[in-house]
């Protein structure tokens, strides 16, 4: 009986990190970096828009990093990082050469096909820029498939704002509206000040036939999501990115639970349907 | 273009208001312009006017001793502009500057208060108008001092 | 395949097992407990014990028989075994500059388990669903999974705690054995045995016998259905997990909080806990790293930390996080029940907090409601 185990059991390939060497690394912030990394044999893997890896700091430890897109080469992993826990700091501290452990991708990705001849609203805030990052890259790629693009990003200060250049070269190519505010500026600080949720009443974009992508702590995408169903995006139409604590990435640690779900599994990705009601209960 | 009733009547701070309401209102408006980079006011200043932001965006900035001055929020087109014309001493509380060209509507505080005086259905109506904007604003101020996007979120 | 074993034939079933290279794991006593341990001979089973529960304490008493398996459940479970409280996953070792990870070799001590109750048989059956059921597997509970060999033996002495016939996992084994054995101790004290697969009769072909009579299967029969009577229906899973749902934020659970000790037994004993964590550590030279895998409590504050926080701070949320996990959520995650009823979250629990109880207080406020 024990033997026909073999059989059904799943895939044994995941838990083994993968060597990859930092081939370029950029500090973005005073306290985030992107590092690319290479894969030292093989190819590297291919991560959908929305997935995570996870990285291993050697003898440090592991934790749970969204993938933040291809810069130019699809040939590397791109992982911007923030440094706040020992394995992040260790993680950001890797110089060029240094080699990291990979597993993954994990998790399920943002809805990019179903967003297809609808109109993308994308809500970042803080290091949730990175994570949405694969997904816009997408809808720049294929811009013709989607309809308008709007791109809302907040930050604590200005020089918070990941990206910057970036971001603002994609509203000059692609035909982003744009807008960008801050908690809080100085006087050099051309754009809104604020929360990121009064972006959203002047975004233009046709409800009924929209996806709204929300990353950011957690807090901001619940007032983020309610601020979108205030603009009649129903809670089926709006996806965000949940974040718990991970072991494993692959369902079997269950550190990840949120109620009925493990994010690591059945997320981290999900509409604003299926979180609402599980985050509004406290501590769940 | 729309005519100067159209745009306050369309307003949220001023819709629903009755006719005789809003022609009061009217009464005491009139359109003005700011270039960017113009000061619309000082800290310190007497208020006696408000705005209702037509186009553009507009800054408040408070002074910091010995430090750069700070960026603390700024204002949007279809937003109302100042309080404190509304609330004695009736003096600006921050250095409010157009980052654009603005076009506003612009109101006559004291004009304003005098008919909110003699009219307390008009004066009830318009403050409750106002505290909802206040209370908005305050909610958003507070969450920001939740420091959301910082690293330590305890 | 059937047959009537007398008690002698036990120490066959271990010798048989033992000339074929298979530990034999089962249960023994040790320290005033009845604990699962390897054995040389059946003489080291339980014989003449049976355990005394009650929500927070266990005893072991003489009985006045000679029964092997006369007890209920001692505070181990299988998990021990297949779900290793401690594992090294890997070592990793710098190496020019990179670093090779080496994994644990793959457990090959084919293991027995003799002795195990119903309500672990379906343990295990839910933890093959969640660590080896999904699209990933854990790759050192299959291996041990495969080696293992299971003797299943029915229930005739529930305790004062068991609850398996409430959540349809016990007295009896239906299925997730190799050989299953029914005591019965009628006056002719002998054991039913039962083949559940081919290893299983096998064994049994080997052991000495008689052909099992249509008295034996009946005595067999009342042997569990005995003991299925006597724990009756102490928890109604039929709407627990609606119920527990519909009530994620009730005062109950400050009212459990000002009890639990937050101590994690319940989650150490619990057969089906499956939750782990994994430590990373280097030598003092920084060139070799290991990986440990060791079991998790869902009541401790690092289970659910994150960097500046953490999700479940409070006692309440740790205690309804476990509660809504085993007779709900579990079901949601994974297709199965998380509980199966065994009852050592309650007698093991220093002070005596009971799932079934907690259950019926928020029944009640519930039923006073509609």
């Amino acid at each position: 009986m024990a033997q026909t185990l073999t059989e059904t059991a799943g895939s044994l390939e995941a838990m083994t990190p993968v060597p990859y060497a930092v081939a370029a690394k950029r500090q973005d912030t005073y306290d985030t970096w992107t590092l690319e990394l290479e894969p030292q044999n093989g190819a590297p893997i291919v991560p959908g828009p929305g997935q995570f890896n996870m990285l291993y700091a050697f003898g440090v430890g592991e934790v749970p990093i969204s993938n933040a897109g291809h810069f130019e080469t699809e040939e590397r992993l791109v992982h911007t990082i923030r440094a706040v826990g020992a394995v992040t700091k260790a993680l950001c501290a890797a110089e060029v050469g240094t080699v990291i452990g990979v597993r993954g991708p994990f998790g399920n990705t943002w809805p990019i096909e179903d967003a297809k001849g609808k109109d993308v609203v994308i809500v970042a805030g803080g290091i949730g820029l990175p994570p949405l990052r694969p997904a816009i890259y997408h809808v720049l790629k294929y811009r013709e498939d989607y309809g308008r693009f709007v791109l809302l990003y907040g930050a604590r200060t200005p020089s918070d704002l990941l990206f910057l250049d970036e971001v603002k070269s994609w509203q000059r190519d692609y035909d982003v509206d744009l807008d960008l505010t801050v908690d809080a500026g100085d006087t050099d600080w051309k754009g809104k000040v604020g929360l990121v949720t009064k972006l959203i009443p002047p975004a233009q974009f046709d409800a009924d036939d929209a996806r709204g992508f929300i990353v950011g702590p957690e807090i901001m995408m619940k007032f983020v999501a309610q601020e979108l169903m205030n603009r009649d995006l129903p809670a089926k139409s709006i996806y965000v990115s949940m974040e718990r604590t991970m072991r494993c990435g692959v369902g079997l640690c269950g550190h990840c639970q949120i109620g009925p779900t493990l994010v690591c599994r059945d997320g981290a990705v999900y509409t604003w349907d299926e979180v609402e009601n599980l985050i509004a209960v406290k501590e769940l | 273009m729309k005519t100067l009733d159209a745009v306050i009547a369309e307003s949220p701070i001023f819709a629903g208001l009755t006719q005789e309401q809003l022609e009061f209102v009217v009464g005491c408006a009139q359109n003005v312009h700011f270039e960017a980079g113009q000061k619309i006011a000082k800290a310190g200043d007497p208020a006696d006017v408000f705005y209702l932001i037509r186009m553009g965006e507009v800054a408040l900035d408070l002074d910091v001793p010995n430090k750069k001055p700070v960026r603390i929020d700024t204002t949007e087109a279809g937003q109302p502009l100042g309080f404190s014309w509304l609330i004695p001493p009736y003096e600006w509380k921050y250095d409010v500057t157009a980052t654009e060209l603005v076009r506003a509507v612009a109101f006559d505080g004291a004009c304003l208060r005098g008919k909110c005086d003699a009219d307390p259905v008009l004066g009830y109506a318009l403050l409750t108008r106002f505290a909802q904007v206040l209370a908005g604003r305050l909610q958003a101020t507070r969450f920001r001092l939740l420091d959301i996007y910082g690293t330590d979120t305890h | 395949m059937r047959a009537v074993l007398a008690p002698e034939a036990l120490e066959a079933i271990v010798e048989v097992l033992r000339r074929r290279d298979w530990r034999v794991v089962a249960p023994t006593v040790r320290d005033k407990a009845i604990v699962y341990g390897e054995i040389a001979s059946a003489a080291e089973l339980p014989v003449g014990w049976k355990d005394v529960q009650a929500p927070g304490s266990y005893r072991l008493e003489r009985r006045g028989d000679e029964a092997r398996f006369g007890y209920a459940v001692g505070p181990q479970s299988w998990k021990r075994e297949l779900l290793a409280p401690s594992v090294r996953l890997l070592q990793i070792e710098r190496a020019n500059g990179s670093f090779k990870v080496a994994k644990k070799a793959a457990e090959t001590a084919r293991t027995a388990f003799f002795g195990v109750r119903p309500c672990e048989v379906a343990a295990i059956k839910i933890q093959d669903r969640v660590l080896i059921g999904g699209p990933y597997a854990d790759e050192d509970y299959l291996e041990r999974r495969k080696n293992s060999f299971i003797i299943a033996v029915n229930c005739g002495e529930p305790a004062e705690n068991c609850f398996c016939a409430s959540m349809g996992t016990g007295p009896k084994a239906e299925d997730g054995y190799d050989l299953v054995l029914t005591e019965i101790l009628d006056g002719s004290h002998r054991f039913l045995a039962e083949a559940g697969t081919d290893e299983g009769a096998e064994l049994l072909a080997e052991l000495p016998q008689q052909p099992a009579e249509e008295a034996d299967t009946a005595a067999a029969e009342k042997v569990t259905d005995t003991a299925r009577e006597r724990m009756g229906i102490t928890l109604d899973r039929s709407d627990v997990h609606e119920l527990l749902l519909a009530n994620l934020e009730h005062e109950r659970y400050d009212d459990v909080a000002k009890r639990c000790l937050a101590c994690t037994n319940c989650t150490l004993a619990c057969p089906t806990c499956f939750c782990t964590t994994v430590d990373d550590a280097n030598d003092l030279s920084g060139g070799a790293g290991e990986r440990i895998r060791e079991w998790d409590s869902c009541f401790t504050a690092q289970y659910s930390e994150m960097h500046g926080g953490g999700t479940r701070r409070s006692l309440q949320s740790r205690y309804r996080q476990w509660l809504i996990h085993k007779l709900a959520t579990w079901n949601d995650q994974f297709d199965t029940q998380g509980c199966v009823g065994c009852g050592r979250c309650i007698t093991w629990c220093p002070v005596g907090i009971d799932i079934r109880e907690e259950v019926v207080a928020i029944r009640v406020t519930q039923e006073a409601k509609s």
